[in-house]
């Protein structure tokens, strides 16, 4: 696979681009984006809705043309090479895009038609048997359940042997079981040395990837592997355990110090970026009975701060 | 997990600028999508037909067997020659006589009569002496299309009736105008049949019909779908996308061409006079100009339902301003000017004049002419929409 490459291309990253602006009319949707997807890796995407996820995504694979930044993924240039990038790229779209009115079988063939694969029928029936939709292989795909859908979506992808997937919420609207089946699958595929970049916004699939970057109103705010991401934030936190958790959430949520009280099962995680403040309170509480101690911020605790503070941070940018 | 052992890995190697396999592949897929959606389907093949049937047997602008009373002051072989002469032609039915003006006025009012013939004393003679006596037909002209046909007839049968009538000496007079004021020539429809007219330049309708809103749906469909986003991230060309998306639909129009070309000979006794070859060819540039119509409509609707109502859109003017419905050289300049931008105004032209008229290549070249105008002009519209939804 490695011989694929052109001579002359990072070998270790697969998509390296910077500065990377998109606007949709008045709108910047993608503003001045950088990012360093190392081969092998699976790179999530995180972000709310309407961040810019889809639109980086889209530049990435030629389906659109930024309006400003360069770059190159799989060593072509993404503003002059698209052609070539399309050849070598898998993209999962966030909304089934097969043909409903077609059978499981002649979406696939169609797909392998437009990357003019040899030994198609061969390549048809072999995907058809690993999805294990060999006997319905003449059941409209609009009739499958969303679950088979997206393994259809998935094995359509696959069908040309791509050395980049881009999956763009791939599990939205999936059953738990599926969803760890996908993951299955998509570390097998990264174990084979395909590169993989993902945009969700579960937290349980985000602790699956090795990379991280946090995208809010198309600015990225955290970029890196993703046991360093809560450092980067710089989050403190401690766990809270004890009676009337409940009524301490509500009493600790006003005070200075205290950004976010996430309750985890049987204990409340307190986290806060300034570890002085925090701590203050955490002395002002310490003889009401619950036991508290501090522990290092996990990726749970990182999520849910980037994702409540998405609006904060922008406006503060914007500012 | 065993597909790499199973199959050779796959050749990466860089796509043609075009690919007829690509192109083979839309194309094919289209048929297959046209094929499961049975009421577009039915609706391409039954559309035609039904139109044919409602617009050729409904839709009747030259009725026949109008209720007519006559009064009749003279009498003699001329007058009986004029009267037979009016049964014969069968836009009038002679419900009796009448006797006095006031006699005849009641029944038109009255809705009993559409006509009162009144042939005036010494009408013969009158007629002999040359001094153009009036014959006098009074019509309900409260519904003008009722009664146009027949009032334009009248001065024919009238002429026919004379003409049968005098002979030897008195046949010069037998060409001189009757006191009507109505000239109609049907020189290519002799019998004035409505259907004569209107089937052929139904094909204009249906076709801007069809051709225009399943191009425009098809295209739409695709982003509406979702499907659009998969199939630019594969290697496919644009051109191929639109050239496989757009051919199928260029055969459905041959097929409703066949189908309704059929029709209107069996039903309806079209005659198809003139060239076929001048006739095929300004029938696939009506095509192509309704197929890049439907193309600029999906550039600029956002859903099916979009596409939808902008193709009826355009279909009202092919319907009033083509000179389909109403004469075109009866509009106002200004309707004029509009129905000129109307492709099926042309196509109309070189139907009617090579099926009713027998024209050739020769006759259409003027339509041909505004036809290649019109489509370049939609061509470049499209196509510089079309680059701009693609980001």
């Amino acid at each position: 696979m490695s011989g694929i490459a052109p001579a002359g291309a990072a070998r270790s990253a697969v998509i390296a681009v910077t500065g990377l602006t998109k606007d949709f009319g008045a709108k910047r949707v993608v503003d001045h984006f950088d990012i360093n997807v190392p081969r092998g890796a699976i790179y999530g995407f995180l972000g709310p809705n309407g961040s810019g996820k889809t639109t980086t995504i889209r530049m990435l694979c030629g389906l659109l043309t930024p309006d400003d930044g360069q770059g190159t993924c799989l060593g072509f240039d993404i503003r002059r090479e698209a052609e070539r990038i399309k050849e070598q790229v898998g993209y999962m779209t966030q909304k089934f895009s097969l043909y409903e009115d077609l059978s499981i079988r002649e979406n696939l063939d169609f797909v392998a038609r437009m990357y003019r694969l040899d030994r198609r029928r061969q390549r048809v029936d072999q995907a058809l048997v690993d999805l294990g939709l060999a006997d319905r292989a003449k059941q409209l795909a609009g009739s499958l359940s969303g679950g088979w859908k997206q393994r259809l979506a998935l094995a359509a992808c696959l069908l040309h042997a791509p050395q980049l997937l881009l999956l763009d919420e791939p599990t939205a609207g999936v059953d738990p079981k599926a969803r760890r089946d996908f993951w299955d699958e998509i570390r097998r595929l990264a174990g084979q040395g395909v590169t993989v970049l993902v945009s969700t916004h579960y937290m349980d699939e985000a602790v699956q990837c090795d990379f991280i970057a946090y995208i809010a109103y198309g600015k990225k705010l955290v970029d890196g592997p993703a046991g360093e991401i809560p450092r980067q934030i710089g989050l403190v936190t401690y766990k809270v355990e004890g009676a009337d958790l409940a009524g301490l959430e509500a009493e600790l949520k006003p005070l200075p110090g205290v950004e976010q009280v996430a309750r985890f099962g049987a204990s409340l995680h307190v986290s806060g970026t300034d570890a002085a403040a925090l701590e203050r309170v955490v002395e002002a509480h310490a003889g009401d009975g619950r036991r508290w101690r501090t522990e290092e911020a996990g990726l749970e605790e990182a999520f849910i701060y980037l994702m409540a503070g998405a609006r904060d941070n922008f406006a503060r940018d914007a500012a | 997990m065993n597909r790499e052992i199973v199959l050779p890995p796959v050749k990466l190697a860089p796509s043609p600028r075009l690919s007829f396999g690509r192109f083979f592949a839309v194309l094919a897929k289209e048929f297959i999508q046209m094929r499961r959606d049975r009421v577009t389907f039915a609706m391409m093949i039954g559309l035609p037909i039904l139109q044919l049937m409602l617009f050729g047997f409904a839709i009747n602008a030259d009725p026949r067997h109008l209720p007519t009373l006559i009064e009749i002051n003279d009498s003699g072989p001329l007058q009986r020659a004029i009267v037979a002469g009016m049964a014969n032609s069968t836009y009038f039915d002679f419900r009796g006589a009448v006797h006095g003006l006031a006699e005849g006025e009641k029944a038109l009012r009255e809705g009993t009569a559409n006509f009162v013939v009144v042939i005036p004393p010494d009408f013969e003679r009158d007629v002999v002496r040359g001094r153009r006596p009036a014959l006098l037909v009074a019509a309900d002209a409260s519904d003008p299309t009722a009664v146009g046909g027949a009032a334009a007839a009248l001065q024919g049968i009238v002429a026919g009736a004379i003409g049968q009538v005098l002979s030897g000496p008195l046949q010069g007079l037998a060409g001189g105008p009757a006191p009507f004021s109505v000239t109609v020539h049907r020189e290519y429809n002799p019998e004035g049949k409505t259907s004569t007219n209107i089937v052929p330049g139904l094909l204009a309708i249906i076709l801007s019909m069809t051709m225009t809103m399943i191009t425009a749906v098809a295209i739409v469909k695709e982003s509406e779908r979702g499907t659009m986003e998969m199939l630019i991230a594969t290697p496919v060309r644009p051109v191929e996308v639109m050239l496989g998306k757009i051919l199928p639909y260029v055969f459905v129009g041959y097929v409703q061409t066949v189908v309704f070309l059929v029709a209107a000979r069996l039903l309806f006794g079209v005659p198809f006079e003139g060239s076929a070859l001048a006739f095929f060819l300004g029938f696939n540039l009506f095509i192509l100009v309704n197929l890049a119509l439907g193309f600029l409509i999906s550039t600029a609707a956002r859903n099916q339902m979009q596409a939808m109502q902008l193709s009826v859109f355009t279909i009202l003017p092919s319907i009033l301003l083509s000179g389909f419905m109403f004469p075109f050289a009866g509009m106002p300049q200004w309707a004029q000017w509009l129905g000129s931008g109307v492709p099926a105004t042309h196509f109309l032209r070189i139907v009617r004049k090579v099926m009713l008229k027998g024209g050739g290549l020769g006759d259409i070249g003027g339509e041909m002419g505004a036809l290649g105008i019109i489509l370049a002009v939609i061509a470049v519209v499209a196509m510089l929409r079309y680059r701009q939804t693609l980001d």
